[in-house]
């Protein structure tokens, strides 16, 4: 286990900080074509962090903050946040993480489930401030080294997505679905599945991932 | 969101401290994030609880449940007595919201949850609730949602709990615990209706703190259920929904409990219903005839007319689920 310590005005986020600008990734793929159309946005997303948080260490030693330090998918971390960060944004803005999406962004489509000790959440309803000394797994932290999670190959064999923004939320909520137990038919599934909305309509595979990667009763 | 400070107490002495100089207690925050967002609520200091020791579920001397105030949904739900003793909370409790809300939001926070009215969420617009005397823009509006039962011509928003209704069946009692000491509050007192004060929605006292919810002894066997119908079929809000609870004794109707969720601005008891099955034996006239009062005293609003038979075909279901069809 690696230990790293950041603050808000640190510098851009692990997730970017590693890769060669020669092999753009496909969030700097998408910022860059996205610039022609709009710079204001493509500004925010080359820098993995947007606006907001240029705003927020400024006014850094105006708002009441807090120092936390918690695990992400096995690395600890100590953070000083704004008491306002949801740990949504915490993941995305601050460490880099954007594997987890912003949808709603009020707990009614489930984009940002991730697992906090253990147990399925929505992070955009979770205040990183009250997260001292927790465990969180992100989707960029289910497989090993190469090996994707059971339910990542099963979302790729099922053929469960079409534009993919709900899969990551789908598929850490269906690993809380199958450690709960809550497989034994297609329809427990969808029904402690509908925490999570995919809008292209792929329920009927999502089910079937979820169906293939829980144990046989 | 508002800037807000924030601390954790770890003991009750703490937190009654914190909350009598002003502070916001927050729980699984579910609902107090999601409003604060929204600017609905603008609370200046945040007081985690949740390190306090509330999170027990024990049966009590005289054979009710105790559900502690930090007892998540999720945990409530799957434990063995409740399932066991009251079918109906734990149905009530693992058809709302979703699995991950179940597993953040309490039983304490649960009962607290405010009115997903779409104006009293939307600052823009007029709402008693949330700015009394600015008006009530739903009365109006489009109140499709809103409630038929309790209202009052300031506020006509529902209560969007359904563990609420069961407890209102079963008359339970919430325990608080506040500066001056410790104090049970029948379930039925402790939410509000809005009558000429909306913004008043628990009868809690400044820093009070809820402890615990008791559901009284029932005689046994009792069973009981909850029926919630909605616009699409999982997590969705009430349109109408009927927590039951019968004791049937010799063929004879003993015990009745019921109350209706989605309709009011408060979890609505059905007294009229329970006090038409008692004594009597079950059969499908009953149920008819009992669920014919299940809607009486609606005031329906220009776009919600349709849940006063919708709620007597929902009690009416209920009944025949619980009690058989004779």
């Amino acid at each position: 286990m690696s230990s790293t310590e950041l603050t808000e005005s640190a510098g851009p986020p692990p997730g970017d900080s590693g890769q060669s600008s020669a092999t753009p990734t496909r969030r700097t793929f998408i910022a860059t074509t996205t610039a022609v159309g709009g710079a204001v946005v493509a500004g925010g997303l080359i820098a993995g962090t947007s606006l907001v948080d240029a705003q927020e260490a400024a006014a850094a030693d105006a708002v009441p903050s807090s120092r936390v330090s918690l695990t992400v998918n096995g690395t600890r971390r100590t953070v000083t946040v704004d008491n306002r960060t949801s740990l949504l944004d915490l993941l995305r803005e601050h460490l880099g993480l954007t594997g987890s999406k912003k949808g709603c962004n009020a707990g009614a489509c489930g984009a940002c489930t991730v697992l906090v000790d253990g147990e399925r959440v929505n992070s955009c309803l979770t205040l990183a401030v009250r997260l001292d000394g927790a465990e969180i797994t992100t989707i960029e932290g289910l497989a090993e080294d190469d090996r994707l999670h059971p339910l990542q190959q099963a979302f790729i064999d099922q053929d469960a997505f079409q534009c993919g923004y709900c899969t990551p939320g789908q598929i850490l909520s269906g690993v809380g679905c199958i450690q709960e137990g809550h497989t034994g038919s297609p329809e427990e599934i969808r029904e402690w599945m509908s925490g999570n909305i995919c809008r292209c309509g792929c329920y009927v595979k999502i089910v079937r991932a979820v169906e293939q990667t829980a144990p046989r009763k | 969101m508002h800037p807000f400070s924030f601390t954790k107490v770890s003991d009750t002495r703490e937190a009654l401290d914190a909350g009598r100089r002003g502070g916001r207690y927050i729980a699984g925050g579910t609902t107090l994030v999601d409003l604060m967002r929204e600017t609905v609520e603008r609370p200046e200091t945040l007081v985690d609880i949740t390190g306090l020791p509330l999170r027990e579920v024990s049966v009590t001397e005289r054979g009710g449940l105790r559900v502690g105030a930090l007892v998540r949904m999720a945990e409530a739900a799957t434990h063995p007595k409740v399932r066991t003793l009251y079918p109906v909370i734990s149905q009530a409790l693992e058809l709302s919201a979703s699995a991950q809300l179940r597993n953040m939001a309490t039983i304490g926070g649960n009962i607290m949850q405010r009115t997903r009215c779409t104006y009293f969420r939307d600052v823009t617009a007029a709402c008693n609730k949330r700015e009394p005397g600015s008006g009530c823009a739903a009365r109006v509006g489009f109140n499709r949602a809103h409630a038929i039962l309790g209202t009052s011509d300031q506020c006509v928003a529902t209560h969007p709990s359904d563990v609420a209704v069961a407890f209102a069946a079963l008359d339970a009692t919430v325990h608080l615990l506040g500066p001056e000491g410790e104090r049970h509050v029948p379930f039925l007192d402790f939410l509000l209706k809005p009558g000429s004060t909306p913004h008043r929605e628990q009868a809690l006292q400044r820093g009070e703190l809820i402890t615990a919810v008791e559901i009284p002894a029932h005689p046994r066997p009792l069973k009981s259920g909850y029926l919630k119908v909605r616009d699409r079929q999982s997590y969705e809000f009430a349109l109408t929904s009927a927590a039951v609870a019968l004791h049937v004794r010799g063929g004879v109707i003993r015990e009745a409990k019921a109350a209706a969720g989605g309709v009011g601005t408060v979890p609505w008891k059905l007294s009229t219903v329970e006090r038409h099955l008692i004594g009597e034996r079950p059969s499908e006239a009953l149920w008819a005839e009992a669920a014919r009062h299940a809607a009486d005293g609606a005031h329906p609003l220009e776009h919600n007319g349709f849940k006063v038979e919708l709620l007597r075909r929902t009690v009416e279901r209920q009944l025949r689920i619980v009690g058989g069809a004779k």
